[in-house]
């Protein structure tokens, strides 16, 4: 990198925005915690999904770290599991409904007319619905009317469900965002330049104008792997994400309502971690945001 | 500006049309259909009587055919009956809604006559401790699971504390103070999730006003500080406001959801809830299109109120 890139200049900036490096080493440190979940159920000598009736709801001890849930499993390595799922949930979703955006929003921006009035009065509509009620509906239809029932009733199901439903409603952000700096970027004179040199459509819109969209881009998808892990618990809580025996933090805090009088802990550290990823993903958004475009002053 | 509303008005209503058609479509691919409720809860039905009835009910038709039947009724004012309450539709629907309204009134409420003020004196202070505390309970507002700050409150003041009661609303014929009390903690979550967003919102559009050069000129007169924030510039900051808010009443309806299910609050999202959940087809038909109207309703107001409040505003090339 050279030393005074655009590029090196936002690290320098990003570097020294401390909420933001914070955020990001406990984003790292979680990855690392989650993605080693099967080491740590090695290591304490438990199994996630073990059931140990005679054990429920127990405190911590030197094996149950946190203690055991409401049927005897051990708590810690369930967190670890279920944040392997709302991680990946987020990051997955996140990006497809950023690339839906980034297509709406340069064909939008780039070709104007009348494609551009009707995707964005198409976003605009979509902006303007009662989002969770729908989602509820979407995450509620049943998948064996339409799609084939290996399919319907596959492990990974409610996962790939609540990855699509999100991303459906979750790319209106990013195509506003990338439709308004098309517009702007096409009159540039470098855009000018390959179209008089014969540049096509197509590598126009990728190769000249996508990159120059890429930190905007960067900073909504960090924003928006916060929002979808919040939606994707919400809904796994409602009982209409992820389902059990998968854990994810969201159907962690179904159970763990129900023996909130007995157990009250095993209520606190899924919604705790829920917290803690996505005020750090929205730190980390923010960190970005400053380092690519200081002018921008809230 | 009669045109701008016009057309303003037709886009919301052609999108209430689509989504009519679209949840209809949807709540089609809900599991089971009316007529596998009958034969779940009459062992005596053969196949063929279910034929019959789903001919009868004309389930067999196209979907297109359906929806036209379906909404030609509801134009009429039959919106059918809930499986669920055993009522008509629209007896279940009203007294959620007042419970919704009641909710969100008192949210909107608490958390805009909290943020006002401390935006203001956050903008009259930047870079202050309580810019920070405010920037950062803004941040925790909008990254906290709902759901789970409910429970917590829930654990604390009900569990712990036995303060207030954990959930439900007050009996019917209740004083205000026992209802109050039944109020206090899904208000109380929802406001705490809304009002650092708020607060952050009157902060930036106050110093975006006190840069003006009318407030220069208060202050060059003689006005004092205090008088010119309060008199002469939140009036202004408040328009970009109070269309925020309006905007933002989608996902205050949103969030209003989890809470109504958490805190057994018999609202329109707790109903809604229930109606997907408990395949009550008709009433999560015109629930959710309620929710939609009320959503599109509130978004419209918005961009109205924008130009109703400040007149300077220009929309399509053209003063309204």
């Amino acid at each position: 990198m050279k030393p005074n890139s655009p590029l090196a200049l936002a690290m320098q900036r990003f570097v020294h925005h401390r909420l933001a490096m914070f955020s990001l080493g406990v984003l790292t440190l979680l990855l690392v915690l989650v993605l080693s979940a099967g080491l740590i159920e090695q290591l304490l000598g438990v199994d996630a999904n073990g059931v140990d009736l005679m054990n429920r709801m127990a405190p911590g001890d030197e094996v149950h770290l946190l203690g055991t849930d409401e049927l005897g499993r051990d708590a810690l390595v369930r967190l670890l599991y279920g944040g392997r799922v709302s991680l990946f949930v987020g990051l997955v979703a996140a990006l497809i409904a950023a690339t839906i955006g980034t297509l709406v929003g340069l064909a939008a921006g780039y070709f104007g007319g009348r494609l551009d009035a009707l995707l964005m009065r198409t976003t605009d509509s979509i902006v303007s619905l009662p989002s969770l009620p729908l989602l509820i509906l979407l995450a509620a239809i049943d998948l064996e009317k339409f799609l084939p029932s290996t399919l319907a009733n596959s492990e990974n199901v409610s996962f790939a469900r609540i990855v699509v439903i999100v991303s459906l409603l979750g790319w209106t952000t990013v195509a506003r965002l990338v439709r308004g700096a098309t517009l702007s970027l096409k009159e540039r004179d470098f855009v000018l330049a390959a179209e008089g040199s014969g540049g096509g459509h197509r590598s126009i819109m990728f190769r000249h104008i996508l990159p120059n969209l890429l930190s905007p881009i960067i900073v909504a998808v960090t924003l928006s792997v916060g929002n979808v892990i919040l939606l994707e618990s919400g809904l796994s809580f409602l009982g209409l994400g992820i389902q059990p025996p998968m854990a994810s933090w969201g159907n962690m805090l179904t159970n763990a309502q129900e023996t909130i009088w007995e157990a009250p802990m095993l209520a606190i550290w899924p919604g705790l971690l829920i917290f803690v990823t996505v005020i750090c993903f929205n730190f980390l958004g923010d960190g970005l945001q400053d380092a690519f475009d200081p002018r921008a002053e809230l | 500006m009669t045109r701008f509303v016009v057309s303003r008005i037709g886009q919301s209503l052609l999108v209430l049309l689509i989504m009519s058609f679209v949840i209809y479509g949807l709540i089609g691919l809900m599991p089971g259909d009316p007529i596998d409720m009958m034969i779940a809860s009459n062992p005596m039905m053969t196949p063929a009587d279910a034929e019959r009835l789903r001919a009868l009910y004309g389930l067999d038709k196209p979907i297109i055919e359906r929806y036209l039947n379906w909404a030609g009724a509801a134009l009429s004012g039959d919106l059918g009956f809930s499986r669920l309450y055993a009522q008509p539709v629209l007896s279940v629907i009203g007294p959620a809604l007042g419970n919704s309204v009641l909710l969100l009134a008192c949210t909107i409420g608490l958390s805009v006559s909290i943020a006002v003020p401390l935006g203001v004196l956050a903008a009259s202070r930047p870079r202050s401790l309580l810019d920070y505390g405010i920037n950062l309970f803004a941040f925790a507002g909008i990254s906290v699971p709902q759901f789970w700050l409910g429970l917590i409150m829930m654990l604390l003041f009900a569990v712990v504390l036995g303060w207030l009661p954990a959930s439900g609303m007050a009996p019917s014929g209740a004083s205000i103070g026992e209802q109050m009390r039944f109020l206090a903690l899904p208000v109380a979550t929802l406001t705490i999730a809304t009002v650092g967003g708020y607060a952050r919102y009157v902060r930036s559009s106050m110093l975006e006003v006190m840069r003006q050069d009318y407030v220069r000129t208060a202050r060059a007169k003689g006005a004092p500080l205090r008088r010119v924030i309060w008199l002469h510039a939140l009036r202004n900051a408040l328009i970009p406001f109070v269309t925020i808010l309006a905007l933002d009443f989608g996902s205050l309806f949103s969030g209003a959801l989890i809470v109504e299910t958490i805190f057994s609050w018999p609202g329109m999202g707790k109903l809604i809830y229930d109606a997907v959940l408990g395949n009550d087809y008709n009433l999560a038909m015109v629930a959710l299109m309620f929710a939609t109207g009320l959503v599109l309703f509130a978004n419209l107001l918005a961009d109205l109120a924008y130009g109703w409040l400040d007149p300077r505003i220009v929309v399509g090339g053209a003063q309204i």
